[in-house]
């Protein structure tokens, strides 16, 4: 264990009740480690992905492009135009002379070509260097084409993944104020920090609706380039996720008035009280009737089936490493109601008071660890002998390679996780993973079981 | 097509990868060794998951993780400290170092940050061996990378120290199941070979108790350091042309002899393959073999009527188009379009090459297209089936016509690496999937419903 320990890291892993709690993060990854973590651009570029109706032109060589085509599984009700790759493609003499000419041509053509309502132009690391000012060529052609034309200044490099958050959130808040907010309720939401991965914010839509909550923009699962304009119409900022839209949301307290609650769509508790908290915050019994009707009817529907889940699972142990810690305390208690035992939970770009609070949450012994790689979670996995581990994609061949069952909390997963149904599709994601008869060939030299 | 058009600007949906990938897959297939991507964090994480998701194997890259002040003053510091630290965590044999697009920009100069490092260590002779290799994004595919590794490790590695083995098989880009079955034909030809690289254990290995560090596999650092001495050196690719490649390393500096032929996909390319292994082992090719091909030519006759004047579209890598076009076209099918991102400049000749004698007239050849430009052309062209990797499907569904899954990267099917494309045996493999596929369709457009093909 400790050789796989860079000393460098020994700060960005803590251990629950082993010693006071403190924890290193915030931090760039540290070279050679083999992060889990990807870059500025990478940050922007999911925040910003699901708005489904705008042009997003990655200027850049073609790497950057090429493996975010259709990444995430952010689904739209209309348009379709985020699913497509679009790059400048940036080759030698781009690089020597400048890409500001192709940019502008490109963008002018895909602008024809496709008729967005926006478009958001991606700087990568190679135009920081070079000084392409997309600025100018962004105003450039908003004036030409009449839609906005917004950079996106997610040069790679320009810190970790938070920085990109940071980038798509100043690029979204361009647009926020520059639409007619007439007739907008004033029992009206915007739901922040939902991707609608699986179709999940449409869930979440429904159940605002029956409560009798209008949501005007979704930021940005299934987003529009118009709900985003007049977002700040709404009442209310209802954010989820780590840190991805809340500097959105900040700036919209700061320059509109408009208050935010943060929230979790994951596990029953916390989706439920996400329903209470934006009840309570309209102060009218009438909607706070209807969130607990909605409540009692949606958990008398799924409480059933998820005894029967956790009859099985009981007893079980998982490990969790996620993007941003937030999701992690949802994921805790996900599996404290399945009375399953979480030993390791981790995450990229949580921020101290998450962990401190992961730490408070989990039981002794439990592993609580910043921007992980391979080495240090197999080593995880293998001490504490998961049953289940959640991650994403990265993580995946981690868990599988050691007879680990796995669960995609990321966003390419295909099943919805969110809401009341989420937490059953979660039960049974978890379930049919651990549950599979095919670990009996990977599990007797684990040395676990008889 | 809108590429060749004058104004033609922007790249949507590319059919292509960038350099540092193509050098990081080399880098994995040999003995003990880590990819090091020299850049910034995201280059190595989004090739680790775009790799992950076709092999469905743990792939670590290390990254110098180079932030905004070493893109200003320079990323040597961050270089070395990340090499230490790859070095205490995995002990590798070998790091192979790549560059990106940001610090090929910068202009940090590798090697001599490499000379730097060893002179600042205690113990350099411990130091694992060290390859770099230059792969800005804005210059090539992940092929140029792909071959550019491959010459970069026979330069800065081959010498003539030893015996080597009689043979240096380069095969390029292929699967880990090609790969097996490549090792498997030149001992039944009873040649000892060094086939570079060889991902077929490190990219497809077996369920581990513990986990690996670096998987077990790949080609050894010792059997490359004497391919100077091999008696030939052959080399899959005809688009290679003038290109520094590995097999021209060992000729212009060994001396070796080289041997430059098509990827063996389909009987008259396997044959050539197969003659020219005969040549060099002075063996006869091995009942075995003779029965692969005798079982193969009779598939081809029994199913032959269920291909016959079908259109495919084939894309992908420009050598893997090849062979698959000359496949294609000894089955009865017509390949009314070969497309690549890649301008190799030689995609063309190459085709012509290997359908002379199949193909009456020349399919459409496109080199540096995108699914654009494809799908546009596609609109002409009526095909019944796709031919090429996992990022066509979105058009094979617009088309409602079968996508036959070849390549890389295969991200929505399991088992891509298992897909057997050389030899016989793969094109036994091919041409059932292919037939099966076009058997299919015609069954559930059927109003009848035959259960008899």
């Amino acid at each position: 264990m400790q050789a796989l320990l860079l000393d460098e890291r020994q700060e960005q892993i803590h251990r629950t009740g082993e010693k006071p709690f403190t924890i290193d993060c915030d931090k760039d990854s540290l070279a050679g480690a083999v992060s889990q973590r990807a870059c500025v651009f990478c940050g922007s570029r999911v925040v910003l992905y699901p708005i489904a109706d705008a042009l997003h032109l990655v200027h850049g060589p073609i790497g950057c492009a090429v493996y975010t085509w259709d990444i995430r599984g952010a689904l739209s009700s209309g348009p379709e135009l985020h699913r497509l790759s679009f790059s400048t493609d940036l080759q030698e003499m781009d690089v020597i002379f400048g890409g500001e000419e192709k940019l502008y041509k490109a963008l002018i053509e895909l602008i024809d070509r496709h008729s967005p309502e926006a478009a958001f132009v991606y700087s990568t690391c190679i135009v920081g260097i070079i000084g392409d000012d997309l600025a100018a060529v962004c105003k450039q052609v908003e004036d030409e084409k009449n839609i906005p034309v917004i950079p996106v200044q997610s040069e790679g490099f320009k810190g970790n993944k938070r920085a990109g958050y940071r980038a798509a959130c100043d690029a979204m808040f361009t647009l926020v104020g520059t639409g007619d907010t007439a007739g907008t309720s004033p029992y009206s939401i915007n739901i922040l920090g939902d991707f609608n991965l699986a179709g999940e914010i449409w869930m979440i839509r429904e159940y605002f609706e029956r409560m009798g909550v209008e949501v005007v923009a979704n930021i940005t699962g299934d987003g529009r380039v118009g709900d985003i304009k007049r977002a700040h119409g709404a009442a209310l900022n209802v954010v989820q996720c780590s840190g991805a839209t809340m500097d959105l949301a900040r700036m919209m307290e700061d320059e509109y008035g408009l208050p935010s609650i943060r929230v979790s769509y994951f596990g029953i508790e916390d989706m439920a009280e996400a329903l209470y908290a934006v009840a309570r915050h309209f102060d009218d019994p009438a909607i706070m009737e209807r969130a607990r009707d909605l409540v009692r009817e949606e958990l008398s529907r799924v409480y059933p089936e998820l005894q029967k889940y956790k009859a099985a699972l009981s007893g079980k142990k998982a490990a969790i490493y996620v993007g941003g810690s937030f999701k992690a305390f949802s994921l805790v208690k996900a599996f404290r109601l399945l009375d399953m035992q979480v030993v390791m939970v981790g995450s990229q770009t949580g921020t101290t008071e998450e962990y401190r609070e992961l730490a408070e949450i989990t039981d002794p012994g439990t592993i609580i660890v910043d921007d992980s790689n391979p080495l240090e979670l197999s080593s995880f996995l293998e001490e504490k002998k998961v049953d289940i581990f959640v991650g994403g994609v990265k993580e995946r061949p981690i868990a599988y390679k050691l007879g680990v069952g796995f669960c995609d909390h990321n966003h390419e997963r295909k099943e919805a996780l969110a809401g009341f149904t989420g937490m059953l599709n979660f039960a049974r994601e978890v379930y049919s993973s651990v549950m599979s008869p095919v670990w009996r060939y990977t599990r007797p030299a684990r040395g676990d079981e008889s | 097509m809108s590429k060749m058009g004058p104004n033609y600007i922007s790249t949507t949906n590319a059919c292509k990868l960038c350099k540092p990938l193509g050098a990081s897959l080399v880098f994995k297939g040999i003995e003990g060794a880590v990819p090091y991507l020299h850049g910034s964090q995201g280059c190595a994480t989004y090739m680790r998951r775009y790799i992950i998701s076709h092999f469905n194997e743990p792939i670590d890259i290390a990254s110098s993780s180079l932030g905004e002040k070493h893109a200003v003053y320079g990323g040597g510091p961050n270089l070395k400290l990340g090499l230490t630290n790859v070095i205490t965590k995995y002990q590798p044999t070998m790091i192979g170092i790549a560059t990106t697009c940001l610090t090929e920009t910068i202009g940090d100069d590798v090697p001599m940050i490499l000379g730097e490092y060893n002179r600042e260590v205690n113990d350099a002779e411990k130091l694992p061996t060290m390859v770099h290799v230059h792969t800005p994004s804005y210059a090539g595919t992940h092929m140029e990378g792909f071959h550019a590794a491959t010459a970069a490790v026979l330069e800065q590695l081959a010498g003539q120290g030893g015996k080597a083995d009689t043979v240096s098989l380069l095969p390029g880009f292929v699967s880990a199941a090609d790969l097996r079955y490549l090792k498997e034909v030149l001992d039944d030809f009873g040649l000892s070979a060094m086939i570079l690289p060889d991902y077929s254990e490190t990219m497809d290995g077996p369920a581990q108790h513990k986990y690996e560090k670096i998987p077990a596999g790949g080609t050894p650092v010792s059997a490359i350091r004497k391919a100077g001495n091999c008696r030939m050196v052959i080399e899959f690719g005809r688009t290679l042309a003038e290109m520094k490649t590995g097999g021209s390393v060992l000729q212009e500096k060994f001396g070796v002899a080289r041997s430059v032929v098509g990827l063996p996909i389909g009987i008259d390319e396997t044959d050539r393959f197969l003659e020219l292994l005969s040549a060099v082992s002075g063996r006869e090719r091995p009942e075995k073999h003779a029965m692969e091909r005798g079982r193969l030519v009779d598939a081809y006759v029994d199913g032959h009527k269920y291909v016959f004047g079908k259109k495919a579209v084939v894309y992908g890598e420009e050598d893997m188009v090849v062979g698959l076009t000359a496949f294609l076209a000894e089955i009865g099918i017509h390949p009314v379009l070969c497309a690549s991102g890649g301008k190799s400049g030689r995609l063309a000749a190459a085709i012509a090459e290997v359908t002379r004698e199949t193909l009456p007239e020349q399919p459409r050849v496109e080199e540096g297209v995108d699914f654009y430009d494809i799908a546009e052309a596609v609109e002409s062209l009526e095909p019944d089936l796709l031919v090429g990797h996992s990022k066509g499907y979105s058009l094979a569904r617009k088309l409602h016509i079968p996508l036959i899954r070849v390549g890389f990267p295969i991200h929505d099917r399991v088992g891509g690496q298992r897909i057997l494309h050389l030899g016989y045996r793969g094109a036994q493999q091919l041409f059932d999937t292919i037939a099966n596929a076009l058997i299919a369709r015609k069954q559930d457009l059927s109003d009848v419903g035959y259960s008899y093909m």
